[in-house]
């Protein structure tokens, strides 16, 4: 029954992969291209310029910091939100009281309502989210700084966005508590197909929590660790950090170009100064730190496999 | 423009209430929009680009011109009375009724001609790909936070040169030409190198310090003339639990609104010149050196509203309206973009700024003013001619008063203001512009380097000195720095004053 398999195989990659190289690949390349050229984006002529583009962006200094933000996104976000996230569902999950007569392994109480109530910001786009904290960080009668004053902090009172020393971390804060949900729920699934007679296993042997979420959750989970990580970084250097700081710290990116990230300057470059072919050249950027940062966490998080 | 001013992260914001922001908006559509565009930007930010430039190498054929029509006096430019005219205006502060009558009394004069009229915030997503194409409209307000970069369009030889209009017979008087009835400044702003004039300026914007003048008498006060009695005046304000200042902190470049103008006074219209011309050590000329310290003195007596580096536009004017602080750097767009938080017996008045002493170049007065929301025709319009015939129209004295008379603010046309109801901080306006008569400063930077002059000097330089974070010394070194590199940077157009 080989005959006419792989026929069979090309007639139905053909169209996706068509599709995929036409909306997909074409663009990588034509973006490449015009990284080349001194494109404005407002005309339809251009000349080649060689590696212009690339030179000046070396040499500038904005797109340097944006870089380290923008690093600084991929490498810490996605720890916070991961960590935060497994030692969330743990609890909800797993590290809950043995309760008499109730199944041997079950989270804290009141876990159902949790798990909600970390979902939730879920549901709301990155947009509301980052103009309700917007409000929040304003100084002068924003939440935050409204219940330091409450609680009798009255001489601490930071600026929050308007500082260059706080506005990165506001900013990434905010992105850690809206995504975090997701991945309380996604580790829950994961947990939840654990099977049960391991935890059995390692309550009988005398396991603690720490233990248990070391030896036993964290192994069979990794799978989900690790895909989840790729997927925040690529979050966290792409979509969520350019809404966020567009929103948050809109203008030009913080005080002082504090909390500037690579997507932002692509866009800034590409729709406000009419360079877009220097912003095609840090969009090329920010695909080589994408695709470095994808092949670190997987090499990185290389592990056998576990069965069960 | 309450709700809509925030939409316009304005990448530019000359003049018109609505765009004087980054981006910060208020509303639904523009969170919507910005999702989808963070989604597209951030997850495959270069196929995204590469989508665009698909689109943008494809076109560049000539367009078929409308055939030109017959010259009259009705019709002196020779519109073409049969072809169709497409007009594309910014749907900002000013909203698009004022365009919409206009575009009826073309449509009257012209009942052959149809007229396709279309209202967006969103111009540079829609007209670049047409800019790009060679298919662009008829008319454009570029304005707004999607504004194209002029610079670049001039350089790429994308619009056409406005100076048949302003040498066509006024809409009002036949004897008069359209350049004759225009206020003070508006031609030259439309310039940017050479003669030709790119751009009309259809609105104009006053830029000083506001401030209520119910607040001023109640501190037993006048407006402070000269910085010593700026300081009284924010001492004396302080002890009664007032703020003497507030500014956009987070956009500190609305700082600048009173600030060049006052180093003009001081140092005299040179010294504005040579900033705007990017000369060696123009930043470090005495006169800005002592309007850096004066402001800096603002913030280290503890004169600016406390938390202010963390405010947007919005959060300071409504901190200011609320009776927080006596003083702010705004432009005349102000009175409608606050019009809900002002009370209504706030007595809303604007000053020139205030110099240092007696020993200043230019006298009380000196103001800056300059047009906004800024018009285009471009080269490859099918019925260019028409586009400048509604200009016409617009630069009219009835299609003026009905602008000032609906969105409360003036309009490049010299006049207009007879018969309607001044709104008290329009009569302000109209009363410094007065006051100031031949003194007033128009700074080119914030048209010609739109990045240095918000982010680098703004944000970065004069905002982080107003947030007591860098003295005026290394302010102007900084600044001065910024300057010299984009008087190097090859990437961006130089633009000197003639």
């Amino acid at each position: 029954m080989q005959h006419g398999k792989y026929r069979f195989i090309v007639g139905f990659l053909a169209a996706p992969l068509g599709l995929y190289a036409l909306f997909v690949v074409w663009p990588f390349i034509q973006s490449i291209y015009y990284s080349f050229t001194d494109w404005t984006g407002l005309s339809p002529d251009f000349t080649m310029v060689g590696l212009d583009n690339y030179a000046r962006m070396l040499d500038d200094d904005i797109f340097w910091k944006s870089l380290r933000h923008s690093l600084l996104f991929a490498l810490l976000v996605p720890v916070v939100t991961i960590g935060l996230a497994l030692f969330l569902s743990f609890m909800i999950n797993v590290g809950g009281r043995r309760r008499r007569g109730g199944p041997v392994i079950s989270g804290v109480r009141g876990s159902a309502f949790y798990k909600i109530v970390y979902f939730f910001p879920q549901v709301l786009s990155i947009a509301i989210v980052a103009l309700l904290f917007a409000f929040a960080y304003n100084p002068d009668s924003g939440a935050i700084n409204s219940f330091l004053r409450a609680v009798g902090l009255d001489d601490v009172q930071p600026l929050w966005l308007g500082d260059p020393g706080l506005a990165l971390w506001a900013v990434m804060a905010v992105v850690v508590w809206s995504t975090v949900g997701f991945f309380v729920v996604l580790f829950s699934a994961g947990m939840a197909s654990i099977p049960m007679d391991l935890y059995e296993a390692a309550l009988l042997d005398g396991a603690d929590r720490i233990t248990t979420f070391f030896r036993i959750t964290l192994p069979l989970l990794w799978d989900t660790v690790q895909s989840g990580w790729v997927y925040m970084g690529i979050l966290a250097l792409g979509a969520e950090s350019f809404a966020v700081v567009h929103i948050m710290t809109t203008g030009p990116g913080g005080p002082d170009y504090s909390t500037t990230v690579m997507v932002l300057y692509v866009y800034q470059k590409a729709f406000r100064d009419g360079q877009a072919a220097y912003a095609t050249t840090i969009g090329v950027a920010l695909l080589v730190v994408t695709l470095a940062f994808a092949a670190l966490v997987m090499k990185l998080g290389r592990r056998e496999r576990l069965e069960y | 423009m309450g709700s809509t001013s925030a939409e316009n992260d304005g990448t530019r914001d000359r003049g018109t209430r609505t765009r004087d922001i980054f981006g910060h908006s208020t509303t639904g559509v523009g969170r919507r929009d910005l999702i989808k565009r963070s989604a597209v930007l951030g997850l495959v930010s270069v196929p995204a680009m590469g989508f665009l430039s698909a689109c943008a190498s494809g076109g560049g054929k000539d367009q078929d011109k409308a055939e030109a029509g017959k010259k009259t006096e009705q019709n002196p430019l020779g519109v073409n009375d049969t072809a169709q005219m497409e007009f594309v205006l910014f749907d900002g502060g000013f909203g698009k009724e004022y365009a919409e009558d206009a575009v009826k009394i073309y449509e009257k004069a012209f009942p052959g001609a149809t007229v396709d009229f279309s209202a967006t915030q969103k111009i540079q997503s829609t007209l670049q790909p047409r800019f790009n194409q060679g298919t662009p409209p008829d008319l454009i307000d570029n304005s707004g936070a999607e504004q194209m970069d002029m610079g670049v369009l001039v350089g790429k030889k994308q619009l056409a040169d406005l100076t048949p209009l302003l040498d066509a017979p006024s809409y009002d008087d036949p004897a008069r030409k359209v350049r004759d009835t225009l206020r003070p400044g508006i031609v030259e702003m439309g310039r940017f190198d050479g003669e030709q004039v790119w751009i009309l300026y259809y609105a104009y914007t006053v830029y000083g310090v506001w401030y209520s003048q119910k607040a001023l008498a109640s501190l037993d006060e006048q407006y402070p003339e000269t910085w010593d009695q700026m300081l009284a005046v924010c001492a004396k304000a302080k002890k009664k639990g007032m703020a003497g200042w507030t500014y956009a902190g987070k956009y500190p470049y609305y700082l600048p609104f009173s600030l060049y103008p006052m180093i003009g006074k001081v140092g005299g219209r040179e010294v504005l010149d040579a900033i705007d011309n990017l000369e060696p050590n123009a930043w470090k000329h005495p006169a800005v050196k002592a309007c850096l310290e004066a402001y800096y003195e603002l913030q280290q007596k503890g004169y600016v509203l406390r938390g202010t580096p963390g405010l947007d536009h919005v959060q300071s004017q409504t901190a200011w309206a609320q009776g927080k602080a006596l003083f702010i750097p705004n432009g005349s767009w102000v009175e409608n973009e606050s019009a809900k938080v002002i009370p209504a017996d706030f007595d809303l008045a604007v000053s020139a700024p205030t110099g240092l002493d007696s020993s200043d170049k230019l006298p009380f007065g000196t103001i800056w003013a300059s047009g906004g929301e800024p018009f285009v025709v471009p080269a490859k319009a099918k019925n260019g001619t028409g586009g400048m015939e509604q200009l016409r129209i617009m630069l009219s004295e009835a299609s003026s008063r009905n602008f000032t008379g609906k969105v409360k603010s003036l309009t490049a046309y010299n006049g207009g203001t007879d018969g309607i109801e001044l709104t008290p901080g329009l009569k302000a306006g109209v009363a410094a512009l007065d006051k100031a008569g031949e003194n007033v400063v128009n700074p080119r930077i914030q048209d010609w380097y739109v990045q240095l002059q918000k982010e680098k000097i703004g944000v970065s330089g004069i905002g982080e000195m107003m947030a007591g974070r860098a003295t005026p010394a290394e302010t102007i070194k900084k600044i001065q720095g910024f300057a010299d590199e984009a008087a190097k940077d090859s990437s961006i157009k130089h633009y000197k004053h003639q």
